[in-house]
């Protein structure tokens, strides 16, 4: 039996813990670090830059991370594989290669690329040959939207990654790769499961489940004994210790904060559910309802006798529109009377946007300290509570009609309810929304396009 | 029997899909998932989530976990960046279904540290 391989998660999102990848480095033994940067929005974003500058539409802080752990990952021979590459994963892959050059690695590491999953370039051929692309949610065919289409891009999984990484690339950087393909590709690399071992392959996919959102599974975002959590401020990202049967421990580095339970790993396995016995992914379908968990040791929680089936004939296919435009701003009420005077100065504004003729797709108003998160399940606030924020927002196709709702917060410093505070940072944002499209398409539309050259 | 909320026999987390929010719930304990599964059907979470959820609710069991998974579609303005709320994903959702009440014997009250009827 191959001995056991640490894969660790050093990023949960773009925008997660900058040094979260360089502990999980250097504070413990690890084979695999792994990182998450893409969300359906971030593709869109990338697009765009890439749109004016080539040689970006990558998650830039990427570079700067791997500048710094360079002598770590050599020095201990631990592998890299992220989703860094964004809409433009060459580019990344270069900008590493520069770097790696740069600080005398020339000849002593290779970096490979996972591509292929851009398709806005095909968008058109596949319609016309009567690939529809309609929407998971809606059923409405893509053509409906095809001219607000900004970014398309296929949902890979850990089997080209490991195709990369079996061609010697030890930093795979990968464009539009699920979150649980990073996990499963060094297990599929390192242990050579079979194409069709569907319960190794769902093992594999529930533990980058539970890896691929950071800390939530080390005792971040807990709800149960949330306040008893040691030492959060140094909390560890979990590893996962894979064994080549498909059972795993999820773990973190000795001496971080943080906690690893089994009542902390359920609610991570809960998060963003769907059908618990049909977890779909392009490498497999997991089945949860299989999960067998025990506490294993302190801050270790072992995972047996998961199964899978048979991956479907389908890729999932991201695609970004345009959507039109919104804003929202708010106001800050202070006592006596805050909520009525918040409710006040909401039906003010709305009066105005009337009188002013502006229509718009929505208007929503929520009462920030009494009722924006829980609605009327929060029940009524107290009548004497501090203070309420007033947040409201507009959504239109209509740019104008929103910038100027954005005109209409201000002015009620003066002109409405009394005490009155928080219009500090100025008017709200107009913002273009870039809405997301699901569909699916057959795998055979698509190949992943890999490569591994050296620096 | 004694009212309490489901806040007092589990926990909880929420996220999403699109305009859908999921929220799971986990018993405490083992022997309080039968109550939830009893109690918690996807017609009083839609009940609940009135003014929330425009759309079905749709639970899942998960008996290995001793949780039920909700699916509440159309509950977020449209979800993503289309959304106009401040938990455009329904993280808190999660918390708001422990809000609602349930009934338990008084062997559980006394579990839970609640005064029975």
């Amino acid at each position: 039996m191959t001995r056991p391989i640490r894969v660790a998660n050093g990023q949960g999102f773009w925008g997660d813990s900058l040094q979260a990848p360089i502990e999980q480095v250097r504070r413990g033994p690890i084979d695999y670090l792994t990182l998450d940067y893409l969300a359906e929005v971030t593709m869109s974003i990338m697009q765009k830059q890439r749109s004016r500058d080539p040689r970006s539409g990558y998650a830039r802080d990427f570079v700067p991370m791997i500048e710094e752990v360079l002598p770590d990952l050599v020095e201990h021979n631990i592998k890299v594989v992220a989703n860094a590459g964004g809409v433009n994963p060459e580019a990344c892959r270069d900008a590493v290669i520069e770097v790696a050059r740069r600080k005398g690695f020339a000849g002593k590491v290779k970096v490979g690329i996972v591509a292929g999953d851009d398709v806005m370039d095909r968008l058109d051929d596949f319609i016309a040959r009567g690939i529809e692309l309609r929407n998971l949610d809606t059923g409405e065919p893509l053509s409906s939207v095809r001219s607000s289409v900004q970014s398309a891009n296929i949902y890979f999984g850990g089997r080209p990654v490991a195709e990369c990484l079996g061609k010697g690339g030890q930093i795979v950087i990968a464009g539009r790769v699920t979150d649980t393909g990073l996990t499963l590709g060094p297990m599929i690399h390192e242990f050579g499961w079979a194409e069709d071992d569907w319960n190794k392959l769902a093992a594999g996919t529930i533990a980058g489940h539970t890896v691929e959102c950071g800390a939530q599974c080390t005792g971040g975002n807990c709800l149960i004994d949330w306040d008893t959590i040691s030492n959060a401020a140094d909390i560890g990202y979990p590893v996962v210790e894979a064994s080549s049967d498909g059972t795993f421990v999820i773990t973190k580095h000795e001496g971080t904060g943080g906690r690893i339970t089994v009542a902390g790993i359920k609610e991570q396995l809960l998060y963003e559910m769907g059908d618990p016995r049909e977890y779909i992914t392009p490498d497999c379908v997991a089945d949860f309802t299989s999960i067998h968990l025990e506490q294993a040791g302190t801050n270790r929680v072992r995972f047996s006798g998961i199964t899978g089936f048979p991956a479907t004939e389908f890729y999932k296919v991201s695609v970004s529109y345009s959507a039109g435009w919104k804003a929202v701003g708010s106001l800050v009420y202070a006592w006596p009377d805050a909520f009525k005077k918040a409710q006040a100065a909401d039906r003010i504004v709305r009066e105005r946007l009337e009188r002013l003729g502006l229509k718009y797709d929505e208007v929503l108003t929520e009462f920030v300290g009494a009722n924006a998160c829980h609605g009327a399940l929060a029940g009524p606030p107290p009548s004497d509570i501090a203070e309420v924020v007033f947040r409201i927002g507009v959504r239109s196709q209509d740019k104008r009609v929103v910038e100027r709702f954005t005109r209409e917060l201000a002015p009620l410093a003066l002109n409405g309810p009394p005490t009155v505070t928080g219009f500090g940072a100025g008017r709200p944002k107009t913002e273009e929304i870039v809405a997301y499209w699901p569909a699916l398409i057959p795998k055979t539309e698509v190949q992943p396009r890999i490569s591994v050259i050296e620096a | 029997m004694a009212r309490v909320k489901l806040i007092e026999i589990a926990h909880a987390r929420s996220g999403d899909k699109g305009d859908t929010s999921n929220v799971g719930i986990i018993a405490y304990k083992p022997e309080y998932y039968p109550i939830l599964v009893e109690q918690v059907t996807a017609a009083r979470v839609k009940e609940h989530f009135k003014g929330i959820c425009f759309g079905e609710v749709e639970r899942f069991v998960i008996p290995n976990l001793h949780a039920l998974n909700f699916l509440l579609h159309k509950s977020l303005d449209g979800g993503g960046t289309i959304s106009l709320r401040t938990d455009a994903q329904g993280k808190t959702y999660s918390t708001a279904l422990l809000r609602m009440e349930i009934e338990v014997d008084d062997s559980v009250a006394r579990d839970i540290g609640v005064a029975h009827c």
